[in-house]
């Protein structure tokens, strides 16, 4: 196994594409998660209307919405014969997209909703009082829960990059002309534990763990940062 | 709680024993042979005709079927890659290894055949007809026994797919006709496979002079149930396990059964 993980640090173009296809599929799909995730859970901690219980249990049951069955439903949306298979985006990069980004957005508004719920409502009657706006409060609000939003991201970017069923389902784990399109570490390790290469498939077991530790110490490092 | 307790150990209590009963075979076969419905008729048989094993079947790439076959993960194996059988063979990791049955490589591709691949008339021609045009061809690219095929007939043919016509999934045969069939591609198959795989309706099979594709059985050498395995073996080369295969009618016999 050693001698695996040798070759595949070993500038392999092959590994370092696979690499960077999955750092790419994740960081945009969780960038595009935050953008809606974010607001998404401060709009439901901070405000209250009818129905927002049902809401809640929406949003909460999302956070567990198996990857598999969120990839088969964009799978049939996006086929030839499926409602938007002229797009041709079936088995592209934006098909994995497409699939992770309602797996990471329960996740973040819900644990972003939870941590808002969680501060003390003096602190945005205060704010109102000395007459913040909506968004002023929202700010300030975001700054209050500020380690558990950033706990928020941790869980999207957590699923983006250890999720297999959705992407190799929209994505094929296609190669195009030797090149790497739609294979990530993820759906690799599949391919390679399919094929009896176990080694090759520890190899990249281990430098997705590594990865995703070494993402993990700056997003804890933005965490407690003061 | 402790009703729920008590009910989760019973659960796991009955889980757990339910597979101890007789012998457990455990057949690892290449995917097609699963996919194509084969597999299960024949293991449902073989428990009828043998009460008391139970056969744990496990569909893998020819790669993995022949790594469960050296760490003796499983007892007997069912698969189409000659060469690499020959290999295990040599290595001295299978006691037997005999000739089931047969189906047929074939090329599909989309019913316009936008390569005119047909008028090749052998699939390394129509391969070459496609690889000239330049028209979307869908590897395995999974080292299966198919993708070595496929690897043969490229280099028999002088070519060596490259370009951004030529893909690679990396996936079972089924899931690679379903990419075909979406990008409107050609790709090599196995006969039994095309047949069984539903919502490909954009492939059809090029009219091509037939390529045979052996399946073989191998008993793994000092597997964990050698006389399940051999009794296995030689009941799928035998009139019992021939005549199933033969009333499926996906795959060949290489002993055709009386009725």
């Amino acid at each position: 196994m050693m001698h695996a993980l040798r070759l595949l640090l070993d500038g392999d173009p092959y590994t370092l594409e696979v690499i960077a296809t999955s750092l790419k599929i994740s960081a945009v799909s969780l960038a595009i998660a935050i953008a809606i995730g974010l607001p998404l859970g401060l709009a439901l901690g901070m405000t209250r209307f009818a129905g927002k219980g049902g809401f809640l249990v929406l949003v909460n049951s999302a956070m567990g919405l198996p990857p598999v069955v969120v990839g088969l439903f964009v799978f049939m949306a996006l086929r030839n014969d499926g409602p938007f298979g002229q797009a041709g985006l079936l088995f592209t990069p934006t098909a994995m997209v497409i699939a992770q980004v309602p797996l990471a957005v329960p996740l973040i508004a819900g644990i972003t909703m939870a941590a808002i719920a969680a501060l003390h409502p003096d602190i945005r009657l205060q704010a109102r009082g000395l007459g913040a706006g909506r968004i002023q409060q929202a700010r300030l609000v975001a700054r209050e829960a500020r380690p558990s939003l950033v706990a928020a991201c941790i869980a999207g970017f957590g699923i983006t990059i250890s999720e297999v069923g959705a992407i190799i389902i929209t994505g094929g784990n296609l190669l195009v002309g030797g090149h790497n399109y739609t294979r990530t570490m993820t759906t690799a390790i599949v391919q390679e534990t399919r094929q009896g290469r176990f080694d090759r498939a520890l190899a990249f077991a281990i430098i997705l763990l590594v990865l995703i530790a070494i993402v993990n110490i700056f997003l804890t490092r933005a965490q407690t940062r003061r | 709680m402790r009703r729920v307790t008590l009910c989760l150990l019973l659960f796991l209590a009955t889980a757990c024993t339910s597979t101890d009963k007789g012998t457990t075979l455990v057949l690892a076969s290449t995917t097609s042979t699963q996919d194509s419905g084969l597999l299960d008729l024949l293991t449902r048989q073989f428990e009828a005709d043998n009460p008391g094993t139970q056969v744990k079947t496990i569909a893998a790439g020819s790669g993995e079927v022949l790594a469960l076959g050296k760490n003796k993960d499983a007892d007997v194996l069912l698969m189409h890659s000659p060469e690499q059988e020959t290999a295990f063979m040599k290595d001295g990791h299978g006691v037997s290894r005999q000739a089931v049955m047969n189906n047929e490589f074939i090329i599909v591709g989309p019913s316009s055949d936008p390569a005119s691949a047909s008028n090749g008339g052998t699939i390394q021609q129509a391969l070459a007809l496609i690889a000239r045009s330049q028209q979307t061809f869908i590897s395995r690219g999974d080292d299966s026994g198919t993708h070595r095929q496929e690897m043969q007939l490229w280099s028999a043919a002088g070519i060596t797919p490259t370009g951004d016509w030529y893909l690679e999934s990396g996936q079972g045969q089924a899931e690679t006709l379903v990419v075909a069939s979406e990008k409107s591609a050609y790709a090599l198959t196995d006969s039994s496979t095309f047949a069984v795989t539903r919502s490909i309706d954009n492939l059809k099979a090029l009219r091509l002079v037939g390529l045979r594709n052996p399946y073989s059985v191998i008993v793994v050498n000092d597997a964990r149930n050698m006389a399940a395995a051999i009794s296995f073996a030689d009941w799928l080369t035998n009139s019992k396990g021939q005549l199933v295969i033969a009333r499926q009618g996906l795959f060949t016999p290489v002993t055709p059964a009386g009725p």
